[in-house]
C-alpha cells in the first residue's frame, strides 16, 4: 500500500513537472508570436503542411462519419416517425460535438504526429542545435510557425469535416433512405443558429491550440534517440486525445 | 608550445587568444566531465582537441558556443565571457562562430543551396542575386557548386560534411569549430576535408578548433593540440611534441595502443566468475 502511494506521489510530481514545463514552453511560444507573424510565408507553409495535407483523411473520415450518422439517426428517428428531423439532428450534433472532436482526434493522429516526429528528428540530428549555433532561435524559426499553422488549420479542417459529413448524412438519409429533401434542409436551416456555429468554431480553435501546442512541445523536448522520437509521437496522440475530450466537456459546460 | 601537465595554466596563454577556458568544471548527472579545465586557442591557428571517446570533446565545443553552461570557471570567446552574455549578446557572438557538426546537421527540408543560404537569409537582407553569388562561391570552395540543387538525403556522408562546411563559412566567421570532421569518411573524402580545414583557415584568416581522435590525419595540419583525459588536459603542444611526450596516457593515445592507462574495457566484474554465474545475465 505504501509502495502504491509512493508510486502515485512520484507520478503526480512527474505530471506537475511536465505541466510546469509545458506552461513555460507555452509562454515562450506566446512571446515569439509577434516575431513569427512578421514572416507569414513560414506560417503559410505550415498551414499547408498541417492543413492541406490532412484534407484527404479529414474528408474521407467526415464522409463516413456522416453516412453512419445518417443510418443511425434515421433508424432512431423512424421509431418516433420524425425522420424528417434527420438533417437538424445531424447538423447540431456535427456542429457542436462530433465535428470539432473527431477532427481534433484525426488532427492529432495525422498532423500532430508529423509535427512531433519532425521536431524530434530535427533534435536528434542536431538540426536545432545547428540553428542555435547559427544564432537562429529555433523557437521563432521552427516551433512557432508550426504551432500557428496548426492553430489556423484546425478550425478550417473542422469546417471542411462538418460540410463533408453533412453531405454524407444527406447522401444516406435523402438519396438512399428516402427522407424528404425539402424537409431535410429546411428543418436544418430552421434549427441551427449562429451560437451553434460559434460553439463549433470555438471548440475547433481551442482544440487546435491544445493539439498543436502538445505536438510541438513533445517534439521539441523529445530525447534525441529513435526511441525518444517514437515516445514523443505516441505521447502526442495520447495526450492530445485526452486533453481534447476533457476540454470538450469543459467548453460544453460553459457554452450550454 | 611546450608539453604541459594536468591542471596547469596553458603554457602559451596569450592576449591574442581567441578562446580561453580557465578552471572550467562541468558535470552531467553528478558525473564530472571537466575538472578545472584550462585551454587557450591562439588566433589564426588550427588547434586540435584530441582524446579518447567520452572525454567530453564535443561538450567542450558546446561550452564555447554556450549551448551548455560551465558549472565553474570562465569561458572567454573573442574577449567576452560567454556566461555574462544576454540573449542578444550571445547571438551576436555566435554570428562570429561557424560550427561543423559530426553528421553535418543539414536542414532536411531544404536543398543544398538553401541550406548554405540559410544563415544569410536569417541575418541579412541582401539582394537575391548577391545571396546567390555568395552561396555559389562558398559551394565552389568546397567543390560542390554542381550539387546546389540536391537534397541532403541525396548526398554522401563526405558531401554532406562539405555542404555543412560551406554553410559554416557563409557568414565569414572568425572561429570555426569542427566536431569529428573525419568520422565515417572514406580516405578520399577525409583527405579533401583535411585540406579544406587548413586552406579555409589560411585563406579566410580564421581560427579553427578541430575535435577529433584521428591523430595521424590532424597531425598533418594542426598548429597545436590538446589531449584531454579524465576531465583535464593531460598534454598540449605541437603534434611533434606530443609524439615525443613521456606521459603513458599520451603515448597510448598517439600510438593507438590497446594496453595503457586508458582501459579498453568498461569496468566490469570478474570475467570468469560472470561466465560461470548461473543466477542471471548481469
Amino acid at each position: 500500500m505504501r509502495a502504491l502511494l509512493g508510486d502515485l506521489a512520484s507520478s503526480l510530481v512527474v505530471f506537475l513537472e511536465r505541466l510546469g514545463a509545458m506552461t513555460r514552453f507555452a509562454g515562450q511560444v506566446v512571446a515569439q508570436l509577434p516575431a513569427a507573424l512578421l514572416r507569414p510565408r513560414l506560417v503559410v507553409e505550415q498551414v499547408y503542411n498541417t492543413g492541406a495535407l490532412s484534407l484527404v483523411i479529414i474528408m474521407t473520415c467526415g464522409l463516413f462519419v456522416g453516412m453512419v450518422l445518417g443510418l443511425q439517426g434515421y433508424e432512431l428517428l423512424q421509431r418516433f416517425g420524425s425522420e424528417e428531423s434527420l438533417g437538424m439532428g445531424a447538423a447540431l450534433s456535427l456542429l457542436k460535438e462530433l465535428g470539432p472532436v473527431v477532427t481534433a482526434l484525426l488532427f492529432a493522429g495525422r498532423a500532430g504526429t508529423a509535427l512531433a516526429s519532425e521536431l524530434g528528428l530535427m533534435r536528434a540530428t542536431d538540426q536545432l542545435s545547428a540553428m542555435e549555433v547559427m544564432a537562429v532561435d529555433p523557437m521563432r524559426r521552427v516551433v512557432v510557425p508550426r504551432f500557428l499553422g496548426g492553430v489556423i488549420a484546425m478550425p478550417l479542417l473542422t469546417a471542411v469535416f462538418i460540410a463533408v459529413a453533412l453531405y454524407g448524412v444527406q447522401l444516406v438519409g435523402v438519396q438512399f433512405l428516402g427522407v424528404d429533401q425539402g424537409q431535410f434542409w429546411s428543418q436544418m436551416r430552421g434549427a441551427v443558429e449562429f451560437e451553434d456555429v460559434r460553439e463549433g468554431l470555438v471548440k475547433g480553435l481551442t482544440f487546435g491550440v491544445a493539439c498543436s501546442l502538445i505536438a510541438v512541445f513533445e517534439g521539441y523536448n523529445a530525447q534525441p534517440t529513435a526511441e525518444g522520437v517514437g515516445r514523443a509521437t505516441t505521447r502526442t496522440v495520447v495526450i492530445s486525445a485526452v486533453v481534447t475530450l476533457v476540454l470538450d466537456y469543459i467548453l460544453t459546460a460553459i457554452m450550454l | 608550445m611546450n608539453p604541459a601537465g594536468a591542471g596547469h595554466a596553458p603554457p602559451y596563454a596569450h592576449a591574442d587568444d581567441v578562446v580561453t577556458l580557465r578552471g572550467v568544471d562541468y558535470s552531467v548527472g553528478g558525473k564530472a566531465v571537466f575538472k578545472g579545465l584550462d585551454i587557450a586557442i591562439r588566433r589564426g591557428e588550427v588547434t586540435a582537441i584530441m582524446g579518447p571517446s567520452g572525454t567530453g570533446k564535443t561538450t567542450l565545443l558546446r561550452l564555447i558556443t554556450r549551448q551548455l553552461r560551465a558549472d565553474a570557471g570562465t569561458v572567454i570567446v573573442d574577449g567576452r565571457d560567454v556566461a555574462g552574455l544576454d540573449g542578444n549578446g550571445l547571438y551576436e557572438l555566435r554570428r562570429k562562430i561557424g560550427m561543423l557538426f559530426q553528421n553535418g546537421a543539414l536542414l532536411t527540408d531544404l536543398d543544398v543551396f538553401e541550406n548554405v543560404a540559410f544563415p544569410l537569409r536569417e541575418h541579412t537582407r541582401l539582394p537575391e542575386r548577391l545571396v546567390r553569388n555568395i552561396v555559389l562561391t562558398k559551394l565552389h570552395a568546397v567543390g560542390l557548386r554542381g550539387a546546389a540543387g540536391l537534397m541532403p538525403q541525396e548526398l554522401s556522408g563526405g558531401m554532406a560534411r562539405r555542404v555543412a562546411l560551406a554553410r559554416a563559412i557563409v557568414m565569414d566567421p572568425q572561429i570555426l569549430l569542427y566536431d569529428e570532421p573525419f568520422a565515417g569518411l572514406d580516405p578520399i573524402s577525409m583527405g579533401v576535408v583535411l585540406r579544406l580545414i587548413r586552406s579555409l583557415n589560411d585563406a579566410l584568416g580564421i581560427s579553427s578548433i578541430v575535435v577529433t581522435h584521428d591523430v595521424r590525419e590532424i597531425s598533418q595540419i594542426a598548429d597545436g593540440s590538446y589531449i584531454l583525459s579524465d576531465g583535464r588536459v593531460v598534454a598540449s603542444g605541437t603534434p611533434g611534441q606530443l609524439r615525443d611526450h613521456g606521459s603513458p596516457v599520451v603515448k597510448q593515445f598517439m600510438e593507438g595502443l590497446a594496453d595503457g592507462p586508458v582501459s579498453f574495457h568498461y569496468p566490469a566484474p570478474d570475467y570468469r566468475r560472470q561466465l560461470l554465474d548461473r543466477s542471471g545475465v548481469s
